[in-house]
């Protein structure tokens, strides 16, 4: 066969193919809630019903996508068990707090996602109707932070300690709450609801660039992108902590994401490129002591470099485009979210012009192709190891013949959810266009 | 108790809660694709829609639960029946993955189709059969540990009469818990119709559980005797079972407090299952796992402990409200909010 049934390679494309496909309704879904319970909330404060319209129709999309997000996430629960045993024979012993409060977290969510979408109209104020929608968020929230210890446990492993093969005097705080654990989980979560305004205001932007004059779709822009404009600091904020994370605790995976040969001080950092035969980085932009800023605030900090570590503990190198273009991403969101905002607030300008439109509508999928980025880039990084420097890649696989087959049924599986996710999405706002709604529900519309 | 026994203890509970309100969506499903079939649609497709669109995660997170539990109290699980059920688990997903979405997109997006509806059915069905692998497994037989290799027996699974007989149990339970609850339902939304037409479903499968329930004890007896045996010294959680079924089915046909008939349902179902439960312990997997070897350390399994009651803490005020907004507000059931 083409892959000679490698159970391990074919665990680590299954897992991938998961694992991608689930980041990405994952983290709609931990965003959403949030952009959902602002979008009522203003609703509610300034007594504007075309903002409860927002949170309403936002809601009905969401619940399309946290179906799929709730299915590939029981997927990748069993996958782990399933494709991961020995890892999880390990880690388990460790890490189950986590995974188990989080579907704690899920579960507190689905029971108020449920209610509150049903509700509408049922409570004598709003204000109890929005009330509602707080567990979800910080359900959504909860689980985020919850799974993502998980991930960065495997990156720092700590709290136990293994005699013989056997993990002993397991602390599951102390592996929860390792050093990976701050930047990690407070990158994710800001990246999610990034991710969630640009998707949103993408929708509008569509909606003005073919254009609808609609004040709904604006004041829809003007909301995502003020929030936008925060995320996305925020997010750059606090990518460039988790660059000084990696370079005092994973020094290798920030060495191979910036080419980083020599351990020096004054690095600079490089962008694109291509890497010669021996190691010559070429075409690339070099931006002076950068490298050195990102990894310690200063120009004189010294960045280990990828010749101090084993040939054979050293990531892919090809890691460097995929952190280039998450940051590239970053920088360009809050660039165009910061643009919308400052055009807004100036008297005479027109934020609506056409080409910011198509900068904000080309921002959704650039963000969901920076979450992959991302992921890829930290899972990537990490290799060999799947518990960094403590269990390999290849030990913590399945030893079963069948991987392959089932790598085929759930690619099919993927593609028949996404092709049709997206046609159910299109038909659902296509029968019931904002227009009617608005008509039906008897909210002005007016166009400015 | 031990941390051991609690800790399955707290699993099992968690699973027997599966069984319930997974059986209930299973059942709703196949009666709903059948009545289509029969054109009897009408009748009961809105009280199953009414019952069935806010809780359908709900139920999904109670099998989440059990297997993610399994892995943090027990992960040694992990290692034996994750290599072997990477094939029949796998099914399972993709078939619960094709459930919930479709019936995300049928209820909330697209318009009616024959396809969702048959797919809404079959998967109805056959995701329990998929799903009692495990318990069928876990009797031991179905798997060669050789050197460290977990191999799963497949030609010993699909010829074996004990395994096909789980199946079969499984179909009818499904069944049969789902007519009895949505008999309530139907009485509550005081549609007479949608009534008369369960109530026949519910009586209809409520004999070939019982015996499919006495067929597979039987047949376990050849299986597995230290099972069977351990199994007869808790006769009395039997015959309470048995007790609660025959009452519960006397109250359907005498056309009765259908709520209580339901609850017995339930009583019926706990006995029998923990029943099989406790005398299973303490194989996880006969003969290679019993809970003493898997286990968690101790730290964990007190951490877990912990988070656990805080989740119930947590989780019960919420499944209150969702249940008093849903299942016991009248306006509601009725259809007229
Ligand atoms: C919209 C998505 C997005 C955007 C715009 C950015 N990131 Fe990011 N990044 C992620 C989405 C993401 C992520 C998907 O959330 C990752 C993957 C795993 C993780 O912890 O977060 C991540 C990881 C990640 C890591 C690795 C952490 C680790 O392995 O422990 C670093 C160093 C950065 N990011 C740095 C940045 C910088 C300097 C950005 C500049 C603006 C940036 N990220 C923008
Ligand atoms: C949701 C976003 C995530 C994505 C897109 C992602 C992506 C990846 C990728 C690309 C790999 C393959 C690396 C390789 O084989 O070279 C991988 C491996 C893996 N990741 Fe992640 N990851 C994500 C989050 C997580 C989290 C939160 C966990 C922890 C529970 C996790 C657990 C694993 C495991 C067990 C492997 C298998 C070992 C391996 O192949 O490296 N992942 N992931
Ligand atoms: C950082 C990456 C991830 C994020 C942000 C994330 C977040 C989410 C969200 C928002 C959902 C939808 C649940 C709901 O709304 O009820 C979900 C489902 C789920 N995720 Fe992930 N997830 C991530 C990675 C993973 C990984 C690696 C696992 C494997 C352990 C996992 C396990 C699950 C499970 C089991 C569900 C389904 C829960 C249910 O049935 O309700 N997730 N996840």
């Amino acid at each position: 066969m083409f892959f000679d049934n490698d159970p391990v390679l074919l665990s680590r494309i299954l897992t991938y193919l998961t694992l991608g496909f689930h980041a990405i309704f994952a983290t709609i879904g931990v965003g959403i809630p949030m952009m959902i319970a602002i979008a009522e909330w203003m609703g509610i404060k300034r007594k504007d019903p075309h903002y409860t319209l927002l949170a309403r129709r936002w809601a009905r999309g969401f619940v399309i996508t946290v179906a799929i997000g709730v299915v590939t996430g029981t997927a990748i629960g069993l996958q782990l068990s399933l494709l991961w045993p020995n890892f999880m024979q390990t880690a388990g012993h460790t890490i189950g707090l986590p995974m188990f409060m989080e579907v704690f977290a899920f579960f507190f969510e689905a029971i108020f996602l449920g209610i509150y979408l049903y509700t509408w109209d049922r409570f004598k104020t709003k204000m109890r109707h929005f009330l509602l929608v707080i567990p979800v968020v910080i359900g959504a929230t909860a689980s985020a932070f919850f799974i993502t210890t998980v991930n960065a446990f495997m990156n720092m492993p700590q709290g136990f300690e293994i005699v013989d093969g056997v993990v002993t005097s397991a602390n599951p705080l102390e592996a929860m709450f390792n050093p990976a654990t701050p930047t990690k989980i407070s990158h994710v979560i800001i990246t999610c609801y990034l991710t969630a305004a640009f998707v949103l205001g993408a929708i509008a932007a569509v909606k003005i660039l073919r254009g609808n004059k609609s004040v709904y779709h604006k004041k829809a822009l003007h909301l995502t992108m003020l929030t936008g404009a925060v995320f996305a600091i925020s997010t750059a904020i606090i990518g460039d902590f988790s660059g000084k994370y990696l370079h005092e605790y994973q020094p290798e995976k920030l060495a191979a994401a910036e080419w980083h040969f020599e351990t020096e001080t004054e690095a600079p950092l490089i962008l694109g490129g291509i890497l010669t035969e021996d190691n010559e980085v070429q075409y690339a932009l070099e931006i002076p002591y950068a490298l050195s800023i990102l990894a310690g605030f200063a120009p004189d900090t010294e960045v280990i470099g990828l010749n101090e570590f084993p040939e054979d503990e050293l990531p892919p190198l090809f890691i460097h485009y995929f952190f280039d273009l998450m940051v590239f991403i970053g920088m360009y969101l809050a660039a165009v979210s910061t643009l919308f905002v400052v055009m807004n607030w100036k008297k005479n300008w027109n934020p609506f012009n056409k080409p910011l439109m198509m900068m904000i509508a080309a921002g959704a999928p650039l963000s969901i192709l920076a979450i992959e980025a991302g992921w890829i880039f930290t899972e990537v990084g990490r290799q060999p190891w799947i518990l960094n420097g403590i269990m390999r890649t290849s030990e913590a696989a399945t030893s079963s013949e069948q991987v392959g087959l089932m790598l085929i049924l759930f690619a099919g599986l993927y593609l028949v959810l996404g092709v049709t996710c997206a046609g159910v999405l299109r038909k659902m706002f296509k029968q019931n266009p904002v227009e009617r709604e608005m008509h039906k529900r008897k909210i002005d519309n007016y166009e400015v | 108790m031990t941390y051991e026994v609690l800790g399955i203890t707290v699993l099992w509970l968690f699973l027997y809660g599966y069984l319930i309100v997974a059986s209930v969506d299973f059942g709703a499903g196949f009666f709903s694709y059948y009545s289509k079939r029969t054109n009897k649609n009408h009748v009961i497709h809105s009280i199953i829609q009414r019952y069935l669109s806010p809780v359908w995660e709900v139920t999904n997170v109670f099998l989440v639960f059990f297997f993610i539990g399994i892995v943090g109290f027990f992960p040694d699980t992990a290692y034996y029946y994750g290599t072997a059920l990477l094939v029949p688990g796998s099914v399972a997903i993709i078939l619960l993955a094709i459930r919930g979405s479709y019936y995300a997109f049928a209820t909330y997006g697209a318009k009616e189709s024959r396809f969702y509806d048959f797919l809404y059915g079959a998967t109805g069905l056959l995701i329990p059969a998929s799903l009692t692998t495990v318990l069928t497994i876990s009797e031991g037989g179905y798997i060669r540990v050789e050197n460290g290799n977990v191999e799963m027996l497949y030609g010993e699974l699909f010829t074996s009469l004990y395994s096909w007989g789980v199946v079969g149990l499984a179909i009818v339970s499904v069944l049969f818990i789902s007519a009895a609850f949505l008999t309530y339902y139907a009485a509550r939304a005081k549609d007479e119709e949608a009534l008369s037409l369960l109530r026949k479903y519910a009586l209809s499968w409520a004999f070939p559980s019982i015996i499919m329930g006495i067929v597979v004890f039987l047949l376990l007896g050849r299986r597995n005797p230290v099972h069977f045996n351990s199994m007869l010294d808790l006769w009395w959680m039997f015959v309470i079972s048995f007790i609660a079924f025959a009452a519960a089915t006397w109250l359907i046909w005498k056309k009765r407090n259908y709520g209580i008939a339901f609850i017995l349902v339930m009583v019926q179902y706990f006995a029998a299952f923990f029943a099989y439960g406790a005398s299973h312990l303490p194989y996880l997997l006969y003969p290679y796992l019993t809970i003493y070897d898997g286990f968690t350390n101790e730290t964990m399994a007190i951490a877990l402990i912990t988070a656990f009651i805080g989740g119930l803490l947590l989780l019960v005020p919420s499944l209150y409200l969702l249940m008093r907004l849903f299942l016991f507000d009248a306006e509601y059931v009725e259809g007229r909010r």
